[in-house]
């Protein structure tokens, strides 16, 4: 390699460092919850998600933590009698899982309290990883199981049926279980239910009204899109209760259809605004000549408009598509636990229910994957029309 | 402004509304009736049913009919100092809205710049440029878990949050990033810059791509660094667009909802308006100061809808 050129590259380490940094603390937060989902409960909440790249096992650091008192500094777990009382009574933690564990027990359980179900399978499985009593897996799917059908006991789905004791509420038909009103699966499929006509109705609305906006002479044509501009920005909390009020008095509060109709309302602005700039900038000539050929405005926006305002469609489909999709507030306000979508369903998990982070994360990711495919495949297309006009949000 | 329609495609008087009709409809009925309906609720009692000056009490501070407003805008401040009520500010809605908005503006907006300007100079751009945007596909709920993820503090055992565990790795004690205050706002700040520089870096990116590469030429030639280059050339090229980013940004921040609501739920002096506005609705269920809560909030909005609209008009002009 010549000089000049390794002088060049030499000069440029420092910026493909800052683009790496940049990048990479971008992307770790989203890897951690990728990694953490597949992460058997006891190990996320034990150790960091990052250990499972490293060759360092947990035990080392959990034997220090939880037995060097009782064992003494280095010595092996494997050897000790864990039934010895006195060798039970110096770990609170321990005593507490074992009046959990043998519940009923005359003699352990008169110690009283009770560890929560997720400190009891923390301490269960810290204690059975020392003792080598079982060796568990570092990658598990059941997180994502638990997710689906909205599994809240205290093992896991697919071990709670495996023991033949199915947990309440669930038949442990997998399929049939999926209908859970708790999981993700049902929510998924009502996300769907809602977001796909969501979608739809406000382009074919926006359609015909940009063409009229584009293409046809009307009085206050100019003022109505200046107006139109403005109710772009209009916070959408601002609608939320009077349309409430009405949708309570029409009994359309909890139904998929007063749903569908205000993401309809409230995404008109901007699917308007962006497809009436599409066609206007389409070729004049193109549209004279059509029409000087005797096309009627009909024939000249279904044969001519809209096939060729297809890569605006695209940009509007896939906006309005995330828009519905990672939308909370209005299936809040709206839909809330009668049609549960999947952000209700992870906000639900977040705030009030306490489901663990196993559940958490597996939740979180399921919700992301369909985003997260339409945006790989169409990025071209998101990036066109957010260029062409603001984002709402 | 618009380009005006070619004579031959005139139609008759009718025609056009049967094309309009029903977005008119449903933007009459989902936004334009809201909003009056809204500012008419704001002056009314929490059930609509009253004048709101019905709920004053004897030997209480009362506004009259702006009652409602009396308790969006001072309900979170403490009155009885001036030190109370300037501390109390601090971590009311609209003193975190202040926060927000100087923080989460500037900070998409000059993350967003520095990436548009440094990725167009390394050949895996696309990649880089994907990883940055990504954020904006995920919702605000997922963006949630997974920064509750990263700030999670354990009171005893293993650091289970990136963060903390570096700082423990460091020696350093661990935080409570989203119960302390005033650091929990700037943590969520932080989960804000990390979903929207992606926007910005987009636009601005479009935005450098017009740079005529002649006049960058020319600089460098007359011996202009890289640093000048950006400063005296670009910037002042692609201000514009850098102020409708910063509009846009504006207006986002304000109507900010999920974040907040998702991680702390407004707790622990982390409160915004929009979150506000949903407790007082459906929690509190007071209709009354619910509703004065987004007038407020729309007030606030309606300078930069004027901007819009100029921007707008400016953009036709020049069509």
């Amino acid at each position: 390699m010549n000089l000049p050129k390794l002088n060049r590259l030499l000069r440029r380490i420092p910026l493909h460092l800052v683009v790496l940094a940049l990048t990479l603390i971008w992307i770790i937060p989203t890897i951690g919850l990728l990694v953490t989902s597949f992460r058997p409960v006891e190990d996320i909440n034990t150790s960091g998600w990052w250990t499972v790249f490293s060759r360092e096992t947990k035990t080392s650091t959990a034997y220090d933590q939880w037995c060097s008192s009782c064992h003494g500094e280095g010595q092996d777990v494997a050897g000790v009698d864990l039934s010895d009382p006195a060798v039970v009574s110096e770990l609170n933690s321990a005593l507490r899982l074992l009046a959990f564990m043998r519940r009923g027990h005359p003699d352990i359980s008169q110690n009283g309290q009770m560890p929560t179900s997720q400190e009891a399978a923390d301490i269960a499985a810290t204690l059975q990883g020392l003792t080598g009593e079982e060796e568990s897996a570092r990658f598990t799917l059941d997180n994502y199981i638990d997710a689906l059908v909205g599994y809240r006991g205290l093992q896991t789905y697919t071990s709670d049926c495996a023991d033949g004791t199915p947990p309440s509420g669930f038949t442990c038909n997998f399929l049939r279980d999926l209908g859970n009103r708790r999981g993700m699966g049902r929510a998924f499929v009502n996300s769907l239910l809602v977001t796909i006509p969501a979608t739809i109705l406000p382009i074919l609305f926006a359609g015909f009204a940009a063409y009229a906006f584009a293409w046809m002479d009307f009085r206050g044509r100019q003022v109505m899109f200046a107006i139109l501009v403005a109710l772009q920005v209009v916070p959408l909390q601002m609608t939320l209760v009077p349309i409430f009020r009405i949708y309570s008095q029409l009994g359309l509060n909890g139904t998929f259809l007063g749903v569908w109709l205000f993401h309809t309302g409230f995404g008109m602005p901007y699917a308007i605004y962006l497809m009436r700039n599409f066609l206007g900038g389409l070729p004049r000539d193109l549209f004279e000549s059509a029409y000087l050929d005797g096309a009627s405005h009909w024939t000249a926006f279904v044969r001519l408009a809209m096939p060729l305002a297809m890569p605006a469609i695209a940009s509007l489909a896939i906006f309005q598509f995330l828009w519905v999709w990672n939308d909370l507030l209005v299936a809040l306000v709206f839909l809330g636990s009668s049609n549960p979508v999947v952000t209700y369903q992870i906000s639900n998990m977040v705030t009030s229910l306490g489901a663990g982070w196993q559940l958490q994360t597996a939740a979180a990711f399921i919700s992301m994957i369909l985003p997260l495919i339409v945006f790989f495949a169409f990025q071209r297309y998101f990036v066109r029309g957010m260029l062409a006009g603001a984002v709402k949000g | 402004m618009a380009a005006p329609v070619p004579q031959i495609m005139k139609q008759g008087r009718v025609i056009p509304w049967f094309y309009l009709a029903p977005a008119l409809i449903v933007m009459s009925f989902f936004i334009v009736y809201p909003f009056f309906n809204t500012i008419y609720l704001s002056f009314m009692d929490r059930n609509g049913q009253l004048p709101a000056s019905t709920t004053c009490r004897a030997n209480q501070p009362c506004w009259g009919m702006f009652e409602n407003y009396r308790h969006a805008l001072l309900d979170e401040i403490n009155l009885t100092s001036p030190g109370a009520a300037w501390r109390t500010f601090w971590t009311s809605s609209f003193g975190n809205m202040i926060k927000w908005i100087a923080l989460m503006v500037s900070g998409t907006v000059i993350m967003g710049l520095t990436f548009a300007v440094l990725a167009e100079r390394v050949r895996y751009e696309a990649l880089a440029k994907a990883i940055i945007f990504l954020p904006m596909a995920i919702s605000f709920v997922g963006a949630g878990v997974i920064w509750r993820f990263v700030y999670n503090y354990n009171t005893g055992g293993a650091q289970i949050g990136l963060l903390n565990a570096i700082r423990t790795a460091l020696g350093m004690q661990p935080i409570a990033w989203l119960q302390t205050i005033p650091i929990n706002t700037v943590m969520l700040i932080i989960v804000g810059i990390w979903m929207w520089s992606g926007f910005c870096m987009t636009i601005l990116a479009a935005a450098l791509r017009n740079v005529p590469e002649e006049i960058i030429e020319a600089a460098r030639v007359d011996g202009a660094n890289e640093f000048q280059v950006f400063f005296q050339i670009m910037v002042p090229i692609i201000l514009p667009t850098i102020t409708v980013v910063i509009t846009t940004m504006v207006i986002n921040t304000l109507k900010l909802f999920d974040i907040v609501y998702v991680m702390t739920g407004g707790n622990f002096g982390t409160d915004v308006i929009a979150v506000r506005m949903y407790r007082e609705m459906y929690i509190n269920y007071n209709t009354g100061v619910g509703t004065a809560v987004s007038v407020v909030l729309i007030l606030l909005i309606t300078p930069f809808i004027f901007l819009n609209i100029r921007r707008f008009l400016a953009q036709e002009a020049t069509r």
